[in-house]
């Protein structure tokens, strides 16, 4: 095993960069993933990589600069977060139609306005419908290991989709937490060689990108992009298998913490996940069956194995660090998705928390266990959705 | 949660409150505790009071919020104490370290203190300008604090700041803050 660190968030990622060595990054930072760009220029600068770093002039370059570093033939990354993803919408597209296996720190910040540089899941909820794997991170730890993780899940040969690995704005991207890294001959053994597939620069093959496709096959294409993502979880579980073995931590599609028996759930992702789990400490001490399901992979959802993870829940609580505004909390959607595949009908409500990196304390997961609590005894929900810790 | 130690640090900004967090989180990293490290993110400017924290303890650190009850407060600047509570949220048994040339009682009534919680003083301003030669009190404070709380020994506490100060500094601060750590450790006052 590694030896123990007392890092932050971005540091971490910016070491995973470091030891997986990719041909090309584009590069243009923002709060709060800035940290990860400059340390990886260090490394760049240091000759510790053998990266071609591209210095662009706005995200939108940045992701079309990763587009056509990875259609040469290249493996690919780049970082960013908030605007900066929001102004990549148009090519984050183009990355996942093209099946480009771009892999991506999002350091999740909330959106404008008003102009906020904290913590909240607006960004990578806004890019949800964008073709892109996502995973999500509790700790500097799990975007580690998630982003090397990434690597091979995204360059698989019935993948080759691009993935973008999350982790809370500030509370993780800028907090010194212990953790573990890996040997850099283990993460290189790990990701192995990158394989280009149909790369521009092999000029005896000759091969076009991005033609006109009319109606005639459009769909067709975004059937495949479908096929590749149902894909994903198998290629998901089988990477994390291998890489228990190198580390010695273990993944899934979703952390399930002390879900077996429980009567009350809460879904939470990333940080507030950690939180969540010292406050159902003290419930179970106290024999209150309670239980939280943390999402690792959102995008592809698996809707079947999380129905199942919370079937024994009657109530169940999703937390949103993002909103939808005017319908429920993005996870919240998924949440009641899954549960009609499986005909548990639980009750459900959807708490927004966090935004623009609002404190989420151990005392907003004692309201909402309490409130699951009033819920399975009386049977009734007074509000569906509702907010936590803001003023009314 | 009696296994985990937690702290909150008052400072202003460009004082290295936030550095001495980490270099506490890096020693006691060392002795095999789980860490975490971090500052509470406002404007930064400098010379505008900040808060820091810690946790350190035996078993994993899950929490990522901000510390509302802190077993030790460190106050690194002495004029906090006029605009700030500093001892808000600490329980009974908390213990106050706060640079100052006052005596620990001078704080004691000043903060009004709880008769459980420890007062303790160290002149650190007085000491890192004769030992570093500027106002950086932080290596003076996590000195006193390997004194009064012992979370950390003074031996891994030197280790860990010649490691941290080695790459990014010249000899002479990194002289200076090794000797105002000794000092700090040395001076502190008990009420």
């Amino acid at each position: 095993m590694g030896k123990k660190l007392a890092v932050t968030g971005n540091q971490a990622v910016a070491e995973a960069m470091r030891q997986i060595n990719p041909d090309v990054c584009a590069a243009y930072p923002i709060t709060p993933s800035t940290e990860v760009m400059q340390r990886f220029a260090s490394f760049v600068a240091d000759g510790k990589v053998d990266t071609e770093l591209v210095t662009v002039e706005s995200e939108h370059s940045a992701m079309s600069a990763c587009i056509g570093a990875a259609a040469a033939g290249g493996r690919v990354m780049t970082a960013t977060s908030s605007q900066g993803l929001a102004l990549m919408w148009e090519m984050l597209h183009i990355a996942s139609g093209m099946r480009f296996p771009i892999v991506m720190p999002l350091v999740n910040r909330a959106l404008s306005a008003p102009i906020n540089i904290h913590g909240d899941h607006s960004d990578g909820m806004g890019s949800r419908d964008c073709g892109w794997i996502q995973l999500f991170s509790e700790n500097g730890q799990e975007a580690y290991d998630n982003l090397i993780q990434a690597i091979r899940i995204a360059e698989h040969d019935d993948v080759r989709l691009p993935a973008m690995v999350c982790m809370d704005g500030f509370i993780i991207s800028h907090s010194i937490e212990s953790m573990e890294y890996l040997p850099d001959d283990v993460v290189r053994n790990f990701i192995g060689e990158f394989r280009p597939k149909n790369p521009l620069l092999d000029i005896e093959n000759p091969v076009t990108y991005g033609p006109l496709v009319l109606p005639d096959f459009f769909m067709e294409f975004k059937r495949q992009q479908h096929e590749a993502m149902l894909n994903v979880k198998d290629v998901v579980l089988d990477v994390a298998r291998e890489f228990e073995k190198i580390s010695g931590r273990g993944y899934g599609l979703f952390e399930a913490y002390r879900l077996d028996d429980a009567e009350l759930a809460l879904v939470i992702l990333n940080s507030a996940a950690g939180t969540a789990k010292d406050v159902i400490d003290e419930y179970r001490e106290k024999g209150i069956k309670v239980g939280l399901l943390k999402p690792r992979l959102f995008r592809p959802f698996p809707y079947k194995e999380v129905a199942e993870a919370l079937s024994s829940a009657r109530v169940i609580g999703v937390l949103d660090r993002a909103d939808s505004l005017g319908g429920f909390g993005p996870m919240y959607m998924e949440i009641s998705s899954a549960m009609t595949t499986n005909g548990a009908k639980p009750l459900m409500i959807n708490k927004i928390y966090g935004l623009g990196g609002r404190d989420f304390m151990p005392e907003h997961v004692v309201q909402v266990i309490d409130e699951l609590k009033e819920i399975a005894e009386t049977g009734n929900i007074r509000l569906q959705k509702d907010f936590l810790g803001v003023r009314e | 949660m009696k296994d985990t130690v937690e702290i909150r640090w008052h400072g202003r900004g460009g004082q290295g409150t936030v550095t001495a967090a980490k270099v506490l989180a890096d020693a006691c990293l060392s002795t095999g505790k789980n860490v975490q490290a971090f500052p509470e993110y406002g404007p930064e400017r400098a010379g505008a009071p900040l808060r820091a924290y810690n946790r350190i303890s035996d078993r994993e650190l899950r929490l990522h919020c901000p510390v509302l009850n802190p077993n030790i407060v460190i106050v690194a600047d002495p004029t906090l104490l006029d605009s700030i509570d500093v001892l808000e949220g600490a329980p009974d048994d908390a213990v106050l370290l706060v640079n100052t040339s006052k005596s620990p009682e001078e704080v004691r009534e000043k903060t009004s203190a709880k008769p459980g919680q420890k007062v303790v003083t160290v002149d650190a301003t007085k000491i890192s300008l004769e030992t570093i030669g500027r106002n950086l009190p932080n290596a003076c404070m996590l000195g006193a604090l390997a004194k009064v709380t012992g979370i950390v020994s003074i031996d891994t506490l030197l280790e860990d700041i010649k490691a941290s100060f080695g790459s990014k500094f010249s000899q002479k601060i990194i002289t200076g803050n090794l000797e105002a750590a000794r000092r700090g450790y040395e001076e502190v006052k008990e009420g």
